[in-house]
């Protein structure tokens, strides 16, 4: 350990930055801040990259994908509308990794396969960790967070926490002691012939059921609510594809119960556990089983921050975030990764940004490092866009850019139109900054929005003398979003920006 | 807030005074938990796609076109009309100080209410109120 100690980077004291993790989320922020040579320390508890991949999910295959023949070559920018799993790379051998660690036996890849394909974009992009190092308490001290670590105590205005929200949860069910929680199962082989009972309908509890098909006698899935599909809500919200053969097996009588029921008590009784439960119409109905499993969904591990005065809320404990993705009550703590979910966005049409998930908050990171890179005096280069081109750029973005393709309604590409600067691109923002920040005036912000019915479409937000228009643009079946009717609409909608001086200074 | 502790939070609000504890617990299922803070917008004047919410603690101001015009407080629900109508909000709404408050996705505000009559005449008192302080308004 000694040894292993001189080797590592970033030794205990004050940094400007510090960032905790080394999940996809802590990985992309160092990373990203890294490409923007802004000074920061980045430690983790483990001894590797990857987080909670390596060793979940639990039945080792990811529920995202990689197609491997999309059409565009990996590195692309359009590559990574099809990549759900590579981090966002600066460089282009730093891009589209997963593709080169997958054997292609399926899109989507094994959980080995995603560890390595991190491990590859750690070491290939030289990214230095001090790995080891247990973040194990926090105190606000002259102005600045003190962090107590088991290598000692690290000092910074700005705290960047990447930890996952992957702690499972166990529900407040009298009796629920006797459930084991996802990530506490058994070897497969000794659920055979048994009769399992799952509390949660959510993609866990479904992945559960889908493992033990081959395996258990009976399965019984139960929440108060009814089983959402993702391809129903046209979005991640319910349970995805991969995991929706429990749900034919329950529709085709094939013996899996899915009850929409709450669960009152689970009691042991000669050697097997009784369930209880009451249906929304007061039914109440009792189970007899050999296992109860608890798949209620995971905890952001946040340690003592809620006593530090960070405001959580939901049942995953998850601290609420400005657009900017910092703690909306201690100012200077931001997160990272899939703990991101906390600041909500617009959920426009109610469907949630996707920054639970590694293809959402890989660009949350880069858009978060920018935004840490000029508050700490590093200078972003913007560049003009000539006003003959404003259309085209939007559109172009719409068509091909893959931050607002996964992060829909969350995350836009702003354009102002500026009398002094001329027309600036001002890169990839949340939305709600755009709209509420007060931050632009006179200026577009373009996104992709979808509303669970029908294609996605493009959106532009035209902010002008304090107030905001939406313009929706037609969906297109081919997803083009160049077309002469959609050039037409776009510029109609920017024209009160596109003012004849501005015109001129653009040029 | 875990689904029980949600369910009894709202067993005293008037909207869901006629439901049964697993009808509760299954509401407190289907609804997000949403916490805002001071000044941050709930509902945005003139943009579409907004759901329909519950406050669970705090105060929300309805502002329209920048001038405050009431305040709501737990119980209170907002948003319905533009989920009914499915058109966008005609006002902001904005967190008074801290906010915690549930939502319910505009597509599934209809199968909600049909599947929970007793919450769908509770709504239907609360917009008969709303209806009547604006007849006494315009007296």
């Amino acid at each position: 350990m000694a040894e292993l100690a001189d080797n590592r980077p970033f030794p205990p004291g004050r940094y400007p930055i510090v960032v905790v993790g080394s999940g996809p989320g802590g990985l992309q922020l160092a990373y990203s801040l890294s490409h923007l040579g802004v000074p920061h320390a980045a430690i983790s508890a483990d001894d590797a990259p990857g987080g909670m991949f390596r060793k979940w999910p639990v039945f080792q295959r990811m529920l995202s994908w990689t197609k491997p023949y999309p059409g565009f070559p990996p590195g692309s920018r359009e590559f990574e509308r099809c990549d759900w799993n590579s981090l966002a790379g600066e460089d282009a051998d730093h891009r589209g990794l997963m593709a080169h660690v997958m054997d292609r036996t399926s899109h989507f890849p094994s959980r080995p396969e995603m560890q390595k394909g991190l491990e590859l974009f750690a070491s290939r992009s030289g990214l230095r960790i001090r790995y080891g190092c247990r973040w194990e308490a926090t105190r606000n001290q002259d102005g600045e967070f003190v962090l107590e670590t088991s290598d000692g105590e690290y000092r910074a205005r700005t705290v960047v926490f990447a930890v996952g929200v992957a702690q499972p949860l166990r529900p407040p069910i009298p009796g629920a002691e006797h459930a084991a929680l996802y990530g506490e199962l058994r070897p497969i082989e000794s659920y055979k012939d048994r009769r399992v009972f799952i509390i949660g309908k959510q993609n866990s509890g479904f992945e559960i059921a889908s493992g033990l098909l081959p395996w258990a006698r009976q399965i019984i899935l139960a929440s108060p609510s009814s089983t959402k599909l993702s391809v129903n809500t046209h979005s991640l919200v319910g349970v995805r594809a991969r995991y929706v053969q429990p749900v034919e097996d329950w529709a085709l009588a094939g013996g899996v119960v899915i009850l929409d029921a709450a669960i009152e008590e689970i009691k042991p009784a000669g050697g097997e556990l009784q369930v209880r439960t009451r249906t929304t119409a007061n039914v109440a109905i009792e189970f007899a089983v050999d296992d109860v499993i608890a798949a209620t969904g995971f905890l952001a591990p946040l340690q003592d921050l809620p006593q530090l005065g960070v405001t959580t809320f939901g049942q995953s404990g998850l601290p609420a975030q400005t657009a900017f993705w910092e703690s909306l009550s201690v100012p200077g703590i931001y997160f990272a990764g899939t703990i991101n979910q906390g600041a909500k966005g617009l959920v426009k049409h109610g469907i949630p940004s996707n920054s639970g998930a590694v293809q959402g908050y890989r660009y949350n990171a880069r858009v978060l490092a920018r935004r840490l890179a000029e508050l700490h005096g590093v200078e972003i280069e913007r560049r003009t866009i000539p006003a003959a081109d404003v259309v085209s750029t939007l559109l172009g973005e719409a068509t091909r850019g893959p931050e607002l393709w996964h992060q829909r309604s969350y995350l836009a590409r702003v354009i102002a139109f500026d009398r002094e600067r001329g027309i600036v691109d001002e890169g990839i923002l949340p939305l709600v900054h755009f709209l509420d920040s007060g931050e632009f005036e006179g200026a577009a912000a373009l996104t992709l929005e979808s509303n669970g019915k029908e294609d996605l479409y493009p959106i532009v937000y035209v902010r002008q003398g304090g107030r905001v228009k939406e313009t929706p643009l037609p969906d297109d079946p081919f997803l083009n979003f160049e077309t002469a009717v959609h050039r037409s609409m776009l510029a109609d909608a920017l024209k009160p920006l596109l003012s004849p001086s501005l015109s001129r200074a653009g040029e | 807030m875990a689904i029980n502790e949600l369910a009894d939070a709202i067993a005293g609000f008037a909207l869901f005074a006629d439901l049964t504890t697993p009808q509760r617990q299954q509401v407190a299922d289907v609804l997000t938990e949403q916490w805002f803070a001071d000044g941050e917008k709930v509902l945005r004047q003139g943009l579409s796609g907004s759901g329909l919410y519950i406050i669970l603690d705090g105060t929300a101001a309805i502002r329209i076109d920048g001038q405050d015009r009431a305040n709501l407080r737990a119980g209170d629900f907002f948003g319905e009309i533009s989920v009914l109508l499915g058109e966008p909000p005609t006002a902001d709404i904005v967190a008074i100080g801290p906010l915690r408050c549930l939502v319910l996705p505009p597509a599934q505000v209809e199968t909600f209410l049909k599947s929970n009559p007793g919450v769908m005449f509770r709504l239907l008192q609360g917009e008969a109120r709303k209806v009547r302080v604006t007849t006494e308004w315009l007296s």
